[in-house]
């Protein structure tokens, strides 16, 4: 082997510090800060507390600041311990409700509901206990109160839907539920004049191939 | 002085200094492609989970709404994991006694939570919020896939940030209709434009339309997303 020439030494000297510094660079390139900031996203893993959650739940007992009341009649369906028959005087029954009403049903109710209200939603069929028909003497009876308390509360075999829906669409949904009811009783004779002749002058409607 | 280098070395320095560009060039080339292979985006590759849930059955076999359990989603920046109560909904009833379903029981039991494994992790230097993408009609599929055909979940996309700035160029091809956001089915294909027009191709005026009527520009001002 040949022997080493001061050049090559010098050389070799002159290019290790440079050839270390960017491997340090390259090394320390790699690190991970940024992309895992020492804050916490929701629902992370954290050690600091006993139950592993970096989310924590509420405080037993704890009242949002300028909450409702909590027996008020649009957070219980209740007045004076009773349902009420009325949407509490913070909704306006219009089209925009019941449109959100109709759009939070499908979300959250049909799966068991059904989509006209039945009772025959896809849950159902896979083996859940069949809920009531909303179209029932006793139910189309029934206060609008008590559809809100059923899904803030739940009934029966049917859990409460309070975390999943918040207090206004539960309304909403409420009064698509009469809504729905009313579809399965309307008569003719209560659409304006300019509607039926809309629908008078439609061809009758085929029944469809895919209909049970 | 002694010679230092054998003549050859005339050929090998020669050849060296010829070939130094192809290998820099490998060299880049294959840092390219790992960083864009699925070993790195994760794209494709199934995570394992504590409880082998799938998308493709509570979805496309049920017809549940993506909103049903990840209820914060048109709200606030997460969208949100459904708390075990939710899954217990249907399971108090429906396959109680399956060992699939053990961890998701016991859970209810302890009040311990299940230990998912999150698919879609941004770096926390880019700040998204599921909210606004919703409200202006991204659809999820448009950055989550076919979740309704994953029976396990994997990520569709690289989460890259070239992928993000394409959208947030030329938003068009991803707005829907705000009552097909949730919905996994594609858009129906935009008509080729006539070649005189100077219509973008790919783009149909419905969604030109929403573009509008959603009020969206074209965000890619670094601090949307780095602030």
């Amino acid at each position: 082997m040949l022997s080493r020439s001061p050049y090559a030494a010098r050389c070799h000297a002159t290019w290790s510090p440079a050839i270390a510094a960017l491997a340090l660079i390259a090394l320390v390139g790699c690190h991970r800060d940024m992309y895992d900031q020492p804050r916490l996203e929701p629902l992370e893993k954290n050690t600091f507390f006993d139950d592993g959650r970096a989310s924590r739940p509420l405080v037993e007992g704890v009242v949002e600041y300028g909450a409702i009341p909590p027996d008020s009649v649009i957070l219980t369906g209740k007045v004076n311990g009773q349902l009420t028959d009325e949407l509490p005087p913070e909704f306006k029954l219009d089209a925009a409700l019941l449109k959100r009403g109709e759009q939070r049903f499908n979300v959250f109710c049909s799966n068991c509901h059904g989509l006209s209200g039945d009772g025959d939603g896809m849950i159902v069929l896979r083996g859940y206990r069949k809920p009531p028909t909303y179209h029932s003497e006793r139910l189309r009876g029934t206060p609008i109160g008590h559809f809100f308390d059923v899904a803030t509360n739940g009934f029966g075999v049917m859990p409460s839907y309070a975390s999943q829906i918040p207090v206004e669409d539960r309304w909403a949904i409420a009064a698509y539920i009469r809504a729905l009811q009313l579809t399965q009783y309307a008569k003719l004779d209560d659409l304006p004049e300019a509607e039926r002749q809309q629908l008078e002058n439609q061809p009758a409607a085929t029944p469809s191939p895919s209909a049970p | 002085m002694p010679q230092i280098f054998h003549p050859s070395m005339n050929t090998i320095s020669r050849a060296s200094i010829f070939g130094a560009v192809f290998i820099l060039a490998g060299a880049g080339a294959i840092l390219w492609l790992v960083f864009r292979s699925s070993y790195m985006t994760q794209v494709g590759v199934v995570r394992p989970q504590p409880v082998e849930f799938s998308h493709e059955h509570h979805v496309s076999g049920l017809g549940i709404d993506c909103r049903y359990c990840h209820t914060s989603v048109e709200t606030s920046p997460f969208a949100g994991i459904p708390p075990t109560a939710t899954c217990m909904t249907c399971h108090s009833q429906i396959w109680t006694d399956s060992p699939k379903l053990e961890v998701v029981r016991a859970s209810y039991r302890t009040g311990e939570s299940i230990p998912w494994t999150r698919v879609h992790d941004l770096p926390d230097f880019a700040y998204f919020d599921h909210s606004i993408h919703v409200a202006k009609g991204v659809g999820c599929v448009s950055c989550h896939g076919r979740v309704d055909e994953m029976p396990l979940m994997w990520r569709a996309k690289t989460l890259h940030m070239e992928w993000c700035i394409d959208c947030h160029r030329n938003p068009e091809p991803h707005i829907r209709p705000r009552d097909k956001v949730f919905s996994m089915e594609p858009l129906p294909a935009a008509p080729t434009p006539a070649p005189e027009s100077d219509a973008k191709p790919g783009v149909s005026n419905v969604a030109l339309d929403l573009m509008q009527a959603h009020q969206i520009a074209s965000e890619t001002n670094c601090s949307v997303c780095h602030h």
